[in-house]
Parts: structure tokens; C-alpha cells; sequence
């Protein structure tokens, strides 16, 4: 039997910090998959990458910059067509307590 | 209550917001106030499918404000994710840096009770603000308002390195000063271009080890940040005199009551999973354009003050004042180009120009008074042409009309009476009326010649010479 890379509170608490609410079956199926997947993964460890400096990014781009100039935005009936709820030109969500 | 035994370890994270059109990653205007919503576009609004491209302006800035405060500015930087759950956050995430931020460690001064200190700076990082939340209680919901989404900051973090709460008081408006000497940022703590949260805790003196740290946020003034300060350290002292324990955890000042509440709404640590983030590419900066840039950099104001103290001879306080604000010091070297008589300009400048601008609500960009001109002023004063009483009548003249000072001396026939002919029948007047004080005088009272110089003065509306209407009562008197 491998070790056990993710147990079920892992798996809890990445759900919590998704705001995600999953069944306890689920809970064992995501901590099968999460282990399996960390598992294939090692595979990499064989590569010796020790000369390798870390990748910030996988394309071969840098310094990609745009001018300070205004580029014409949505406006507000566009930017709040979607929301489920609106008043007075804000989005309404749930209270926040201050 | 004595703190005797504890030392008191203070550290700031200072925002400051970048003075662009733009905002960091998308062309939206940067404004303030205004109707909610209305300077959006898909990308500061997170919606699927949108690439964030870095702003030109923000990095230049950034990198003017990494070398003003001695940083290394790193050659490689980049972007990461800061995930949470909020509705001013409309991605989930914030887009800042971890753990390559484009300014390293660095420095800067500042002035304290025993002279400079030198405050470490940890780093500084970009990061885009969040929206704005406004609370229907009636109703009972809350608003956001994406506007402010996505305006570019620059996040000072500094070492713990205050002692006093006085000390982050002058340390923050050193560094508002030196931001707006490189324009980089209006820094204006109301309209939010300067935010400042604080982390604070108590240790034994000697220990080295830090205590359990408490951060403060919601100060929202210099004065704020420093009872803010004053007051949590009084509280964590209270605390460890009687053996209970500090809590970590953040904290909100408020400014009606000057005391510091826990916000309590934290039922676990953060747990920001932090991640390079994919849609932004690194940046990489040339050295040769970091050199440019800081080649660029006016002379600071720190370098400034100590420079007009030796050049001018001017007292700590004065080169202090003068140079707080760029505009200013250069209003007066404009002048000092003029004048020889530094102190008397910075006693002008300091006195008479800024409680004018003040009164008038104006800036020295907008002073009526040119540099020359208030040199100009001060010459003729020098010559004796006017005195320095007349001085203060041509000044506010200029102040009103723009002109210069010799044509208002010549309008108005301002101009010192130092003949003597026409004095001494002035002060023979003044003798032969004022016979109490000449008797005083001639008693002894030395003080009494100031009130009959002080008639002659009446008589001839401020014009006359001060010093020879002097001359010419003593000879008369003795």
C-alpha cells in the first residue's frame, strides 16, 4: 500500500476553501482521484532537475506591455446585465458585516 | 502603566496608488467618486475569457518608487494569485506578488527625536485594488461597486523597525513626501491614494525574538495611525503586566472612540494559496532602462533639506519646510537665484507666501508672486528703498494683482523717506508734541525712544527710515 498523500480533511478542507459542498461519498471519491493524481505525478521526480532553473511561465514571453492609454469600458447597464441582482447602478450581493 | 520592562516593535504596509491614467491591467480610466459601475470593462470584472496586460505607465512608477526608497530592483518579477472569497474581489482572486516582487530590500530615513534613523524596507510589490462595498442596512444587503477594481498600487512593506508610534507617524510622511517628489502618487490619504495598515506587538527588552503580533487596519489619517498605535501598545502592555496572553489577530481602529477593536470574523487563518499566475508573463527588466529611469529621479528631499541647510544656511526647521513639497523648493531656489539673503527669502516664503496660499486655497504652482518678483522685494527692502513693514503692504499687493514690487513702490509712493531735510522737521513735530516721553527718555527710559519712533513712523504712514528717524532723535535727545 503507497502512502497516503491526501487524507479526507485535506480533501475537506480544500472543499471548504473552494466553498464547496460535497457528499461524504464523494469525499472518499476525490481523495482516490487527488491520490491517484499526485501519484502519476511523481513520475517527474525520475527527470534530474537539477540544472534547471524554475519555470514562471511555460511560454517564452516576457514584458508584455500595453500602453496608459483609455480603451472605452462596458458601461454601466452592460457591466450589470448579467447580475442576478442590481439597484442603483451597484451589484447586490448577500450582506457583508462590517 | 508602565511599559518599562517591554519593547515596543512596529512595522507598516503602506499603499500607495500609482498615479496613471489607466488601470494596471486593463484600459479603464482611474478615477474617484463618480456613478458605481461605470468604469468597467470585462477584464477588472473578471469575466471569462480575458487576458489582463500589464500597464507601461505602472511599471515605470514602480520602478521610479523601488529606486527612491534604495531598493534592489529585481531584474526578474512576476505575477501571482492570492485567492479569497469576497465581493469586492470579483475573481476570487487578487492579482500581486509573492515571492519575486519587483523591488527587493531597501531603505530611507527619517527624522526622529534623536536625530535620522534608517527604516529597512522589506519589499515592494504591484497589486491591483479591490471594488468598493456599500452597505444597505434598511435593506439589508450589501453594493459593489467595481470602479476602484483593478487601480494599480504599490505595496510598501517595511521592516520592523519602529520603536514609537511617532516614528511610523514621520516614516510615513517621509514616504509620502519622496512619492510625490517622483510623482509617482498623489498620496492622498482621503481620496485613498495612501493607505497605511500597521503590525504591532510587544517583547521583553534584549529578547530578540519577536512577540505575538496584532494588525491594525482602518486608520485613516497620519494623526490616526499614530493614536492607533499609541493605544495598542498601551493595550498589549496591559495584557503582558498581568500575565495574560496577546492574541494574534487583526484588529480595527476606530478613530470617534481612539481604540482598537478585534474584527473577530476570522474563524480560521488565511490560507491564500498563493500561484504564479498563467495569463501574466514575466517581466524582465534591462538594466539599461532602470539606469534611464533612475537618472531620471529629481534630487530627493531628504538629500534636499540637508543640501539647503549647507548651501543656504538654513536651520533644520526651515530646509524641513521648504522642501516637504517639490514645488516649493523650487520656488525658492527660483528666488535664491536673486537674493542673497536666504533666511529672510525662507522667513518670506514660509510666512507671508504660504499663509497667503493657504488663506487663498491655492497652491505654489498658482502663487501670483514669481520667484524673481519676491526676490525682487527683498532687494528693495535690502537697499532700504522700502522697509520691512512697507514690505508686507507691497507684498500683499503683489499677491492681488500680480505686479511687481517696484511699480507698486512707485504707484503708490511707497518709497522710504531716508532724506534728512525732510525727517527732521518730522521729528522735531514729534518732540515738541510728545514732551512726557522725551522727559522719559532723557530720565533714562531707553524704552521710550521706541514710541517716538513709533509717532514718526504714523506720521509719515510707515515710510520713513526707521533706523536714521532713530539716529536723529538721539542726536536731538542728548
Amino acid at each position: 500500500m503507497m502512502e497516503k498523500k491526501i487524507t479526507l480533511s485535506d480533501v475537506e478542507k480544500v472543499a471548504r476553501l473552494a466553498r464547496l459542498g460535497i457528499s461524504p461519498k464523494d469525499k472518499e471519491n476525490f481523495e482516490r482521484q487527488l491520490n491517484n493524481i499526485l501519484l502519476y505525478m511523481e513520475k517527474l521526480d525520475e527527470l534530474d532537475t537539477g540544472d534547471c532553473e524554475p519555470l514562471a511561465h511555460v511560454l517564452p514571453l516576457k514584458n508584455v506591455l500595453r500602453e496608459d492609454r483609455v480603451r472605452e469600458g462596458l458601461g454601466q447597464d452592460e457591466a450589470l446585465k448579467n447580475a442576478p441582482e442590481k439597484k442603483d447602478g451597484f451589484f447586490i450581493v448577500p450582506p457583508v458585516i462590517k | 502603566m508602565e511599559n518599562m520592562n517591554y519593547e515596543t516593535v512596529i512595522g507598516l504596509e503602506v499603499h500607495v496608488q500609482l498615479k496613471t491614467r489607466t488601470k494596471i491591467f486593463c484600459g479603464c480610466p482611474v478615477g474617484w467618486g463618480g456613478e458605481p459601475n461605470t468604469r468597467v470593462c470585462p477584464v477588472c470584472l473578471g469575466l471569462p475569457g480575458v487576458l489582463p496586460v500589464l500597464n507601461r505607465k505602472v511599471l515605470e512608477l514602480a520602478v521610479r518608487a523601488g529606486l527612491a526608497l534604495n531598493c534592489e530592483v529585481s531584474g526578474f518579477s512576476k505575477f501571482d494569485r492570492k485567492n479569497y472569497f469576497y465581493p469586492d474581489l470579483p475573481k476570487a482572486y487578487q492579482i500581486s506578488q509573492y515571492d519575486n516582487p519587483l523591488s527587493g530590500p531597501g531603505w530611507i530615513d527619517i527624522q526622529t527625536e534623536g536625530g535620522k534613523k534608517r527604516i529597512g524596507i522589506t519589499r515592494a510589490h504591484l497589486e491591483e485594488d479591490a471594488g468598493k462595498l456599500v452597505h444597505f442596512e434598511k435593506e439589508g444587503y450589501s453594493g459593489v461597486d467595481y470602479n476602484r477594481t483593478g487601480i494599480p498600487l504599490l505595496e510598501i512593506v517595511s521592516d520592523p523597525d519602529f520603536r514609537f508610534p511617532r516614528e511610523a507617524y514621520e516614516y510615513l510622511k517621509t514616504i509620502r513626501t519622496v512619492m510625490r517628489y517622483i510623482e509617482v502618487s498623489d498620496c492622498d490619504m482621503e481620496k485613498g491614494s495612501f493607505r497605511c495598515d500597521a503590525n504591532v506587538s510587544l517583547r521583553p527588552t534584549g529578547e530578540k525574538e519577536l512577540g505575538v503580533k496584532v494588525e491594525i487596519k482602518n486608520m485613516n489619517s497620519f494623526k490616526a495611525v499614530e493614536r492607533a498605535l499609541a493605544y495598542e501598545v498601551k493595550r498589549q502592555g496591559e495584557l503582558l503586566a498581568v500575565g495574560r496572553p496577546v492574541v494574534q489577530e487583526t484588529r480595527l481602529y476606530n478613530a470617534d472612540l481612539q481604540k482598537t477593536f478585534s474584527m473577530r470574523s476570522k474563524e480560521e487563518t488565511h490560507d491564500y494559496r498563493y500561484f504564479p499566475d498563467p495569463d501574466l508573463v514575466p517581466v524582465i527588466l534591462e538594466k539599461e532602462w532602470v539606469e534611464e529611469i533612475r537618472s531620471s529621479l529629481p534630487e530627493l528631499p531628504g538629500p534636499r533639506s540637508e543640501r539647503f541647510r549647507e548651501q543656504y544656511g538654513l536651520p533644520e526647521y526651515d530646509a524641513g519646510v521648504l522642501t516637504a513639497e517639490r514645488p516649493l523648493a523650487d520656488y525658492f531656489e527660483a528666488a535664491a537665484a536673486h537674493t542673497s539673503n536666504y533666511k529672510a527669502l525662507s522667513n518670506w516664503v514660509m510666512v507671508e507666501l504660504l499663509g497667503k496660499l493657504n488663506d487663498s486655497d491655492s497652491t505654489v504652482e498658482e502663487s501670483p508672486i514669481s520667484p524673481e518678483q519676491l526676490a525682487g522685494l527683498l532687494s528693495l527692502i535690502e537697499k532700504g528703498a522700502i522697509s520691512g513693514k512697507i514690505g508686507k503692504q507691497v507684498f500683499a499687493e503683489m499677491f492681488a494683482g500680480g505686479k511687481d514690487p517696484e511699480v507698486i513702490v512707485e504707484e503708490k509712493g511707497l518709497l522710504q523717506i531716508s532724506d534728512e531735510g525732510e525727517l527732521d522737521k518730522i521729528v522735531e513735530q514729534v518732540i515738541s508734541e510728545n514732551p512726557g516721553s522725551v522727559a522719559d527718555f532723557r530720565g533714562g527710559k531707553e524704552k521710550a525712544i521706541g514710541f517716538l519712533v513709533g509717532q514718526v513712523m504714523k506720521i509719515t504712514q510707515g515710510k520713513a527710515n526707521p533706523g536714521l528717524v532713530n539716529q536723529l532723535l538721539r542726536r536731538k535727545l542728548t
